[in-house]
């Protein structure tokens, strides 16, 4: 299988449809060496503008251009794309609604060796409280691009957020494949738990689910690319059939994945979840398998979690 | 630029200024001080300079006008009423739950309205990117902005006046409304920003300096920044807070209240009176 970052994807796919999409205009923070925005820049000079580093200003002039018409991808690290430049995208950009997609890369705790300051573990949270805000985490180069071309055709504000490592892609074979902001995407049936995984950790769930296999278990696996809006009759079905959910992501278990299916189940189902991610607390150092790993997000990490959440639905008699 | 011309920028502005008093009244809440101040500009702006059609609110080809400070909106929305986008009847309604005339600029539902606004340093920010964008389509239309003076502590007007300044923002031309107060107090207590024309010079800006209130210098200037290349143009404008209504003037008091039933008839006389004047004359 290929391996990719999906800031990379993101990359080639601003270059590849510039063409079919005049409007696209390109920002970033001084960061296009690392958002890899760079081959755009370099493809289309004048639809590029290096803000410097000053997130705010660029996220509003972002809102400017959409203002005018433009359809901007104003690009930083998510920690301060998502963080910095908060109240720019509240204010500015989504409480006009304007057209301008937020794109997030080094998101999460894979980008390592960086540390907590660059470790955005909160973004899904902050961004998914701003009212019309899409929210959006591709787990794989192939839906990478997809998720571009779909929010070049939405009109309106989004978050995409990105990942700095390479990562398997595991969405290009799939049959029946259709990517669709809002739904998420079915990638293996169960019926004793679901995972329910975004980015990084939908790989991290496949192979968990191999180690569930060797113990009998039959795990339904979703890649829950967009999370706000959240595909609300997936996850719904899901914890009819099969009794509990574990939900896994590279984010604070408070506010994001987690706690969009846990605001959903305790409304409409109450249903047993256990969340994988990082319980209230900061990233660290490290090589990005290893922090992800001291931190339990992990196939393993992802395995003792549905093992709980089965063994809870056992001890209720379900 | 001819005398009747001057005349009736006078009179609209006298009346635009009834208008602000009548809004905040109206909705017994909002921002008098920093609305009159501006007053004068935003009429000069809208009746003398500026490309756009009340009919056709979205006109693609339109000069485009941003409140970076936000808190004016009675101001902006009284012009854009006595402009033709809406009734001045309207101005009643501003920060009603009856009425869409939120609190702050809200381009999606006041006709007129290019950006929404309210949160200091963005509005200056969005106009830069709309002139990005015109630069970029090679459109014959131009960006204006109004920012406070309190309001250039904010980080924010300098990412966006080194942006500008990197891009050559010809078509830009940014006014500060220098009052020279802000809520807490005098602008050089809290937290002094001058020299404004300094830092703008060295942020690679046109820097321009009138009397805000003097219509023949306000519409000079524009002529000026519109003919200067290379650049965006700043234009700092020496204003009273307050402009026009005495017991206002001058007062950081008088920032964001509104007046009670007696300071309103003072004010609407006071006010009256001046524009009978300007008619006589």
């Amino acid at each position: 299988m290929s391996k990719i970052a999906t800031r990379t994807a993101y990359g080639k796919a601003l270059v590849e449809f510039a063409k079919d999409y005049p409007n696209l205009v390109v920002l970033d923070a001084d960061l296009s060496g690392s958002t890899k925005t760079k081959d755009f820049s370099k493809a289309y000079p004048d639809r590029f503008f290096n803000m410097g580093i000053a997130e705010g200003g660029m996220v509003t002039a972002a809102a400017g251009l959409a203002a005018a018409g433009k359809i901007p991808f104003a690009s930083s690290f998510a920690v301060f794309a998502s963080g910095r430049a908060w109240e720019q995208i509240r204010t500015s950009v989504t409480y006009p609604h304007l057209n301008v997609k937020i794109v997030g890369t080094h998101a999460g705790l894979s980008v390592g060796e960086d540390g907590a300051t660059h470790q955005a573990t909160e973004d899904i949270a902050i961004m998914r409280a701003i009212p019309g805000m899409l929210v959006v985490c591709p787990c794989d180069g192939n839906e990478t691009r997809l998720a571009v071309k779909a929010l070049l055709d939405y009109d309106g504000p989004a978050y995409l957020r990105l990942g700095r490592a390479d990562v398997e892609t595991v969405t290009d074979n799939l049959p029946g494949y259709e990517f669709q902001l809002g739904k998420g995407t079915f990638l293996k049936d169960g019926s004793d738990v679901t995972i329910i995984a975004t980015g990084l950790t939908v790989q991290m769930s496949l192979e968990a689910d191999k180690l569930l296999q060797e113990k009998g278990i039959s795990a339904r696996i979703i890649d829950m690319h967009t999370i706000k809006p959240l595909d609300e009759e997936m996850v719904l079905k899901a914890a009819r059939e099969t009794g509990c959910l574990v939900t896994a992501e590279e984010h604070n278990i408070i506010g994001g994945l987690g706690g969009a299916v846990a605001e959903l189940t305790a409304a409409k189902l109450p249903t047993i979840l256990e969340r994988v991610g990082l319980n209230d607390e900061f990233g660290r150092s490290g090589k990005a398998a290893e922090v992800l790993d001291y931190f339990g997000i992990s196939p393993q990490g992802i395995v003792d979690a549905a093992l709980r959440a089965m063994e809870r639905k056992k001890a209720l008699g379900r | 630029m001819d005398r009747s011309e001057l005349k009736s920028l006078s009179i609209t502005a006298a009346k635009v200024r009834m208008g602000v008093v009548e809004a905040v009244h109206a909705a017994k809440s909002g921002h008098p001080g920093g609305s009159l101040s501006c007053t004068d500009i935003l009429t000069a702006l809208y009746f003398h300079e500026m490309k756009i059609d009340p009919q056709n609110p979205r006109w693609a080809e339109r000069d485009r006008f941003v409140l970076s400070k936000g808190h004016s909106s009675p101001a902006l929305y009284s012009v854009l009423a006595h402009r033709g986008f809406f009734p001045v009847a309207d101005l009643k309604l501003f920060r009603s739950i009856k009425g869409h005339y939120s609190g702050h600029p809200d381009m999606n539902h006041v006709p007129g309205v290019d950006m929404s606004t309210g949160s200091l340093g963005q509005g200056i920010a969005a106009a830069v990117g709309m002139a990005l964008a015109g630069r970029l389509d090679h459109a014959p239309w131009r960006v204006y902005s109004v920012m406070g003076d309190g309001e250039q502590e904010e980080g924010e007007v300098w990412e966006a006046a080194e942006a500008a300044g990197k891009y050559k923002l010809d078509n830009l031309c940014a006014f500060v409304d220098c009052n020279g107060l802000q809520i807490d107090g005098r602008v050089a207590d809290v937290m002094p920003v001058e020299p404004l024309d300094k830092k703008y010079e060295a942020f690679g800006w046109n820097v321009i300096t009138i009397d805000g209130h003097d219509f023949e210098a306000i519409i000079s200037a524009l002529d000026a920044a519109r003919a200067f290349k290379g650049k965006p143009t700043v234009i700092l404008a020496r204003t009273v807070k307050g402009k026009g209504v005495s017991f206002m003037e001058d007062q950081a008091g008088w920032h964001g209240v509104a007046p009670n039933d007696e300071q309103y008839a003072a004010a609407m006389a006071e006010l009256q009176a001046a524009l009978n004047e300007k008619e006589a004359m």
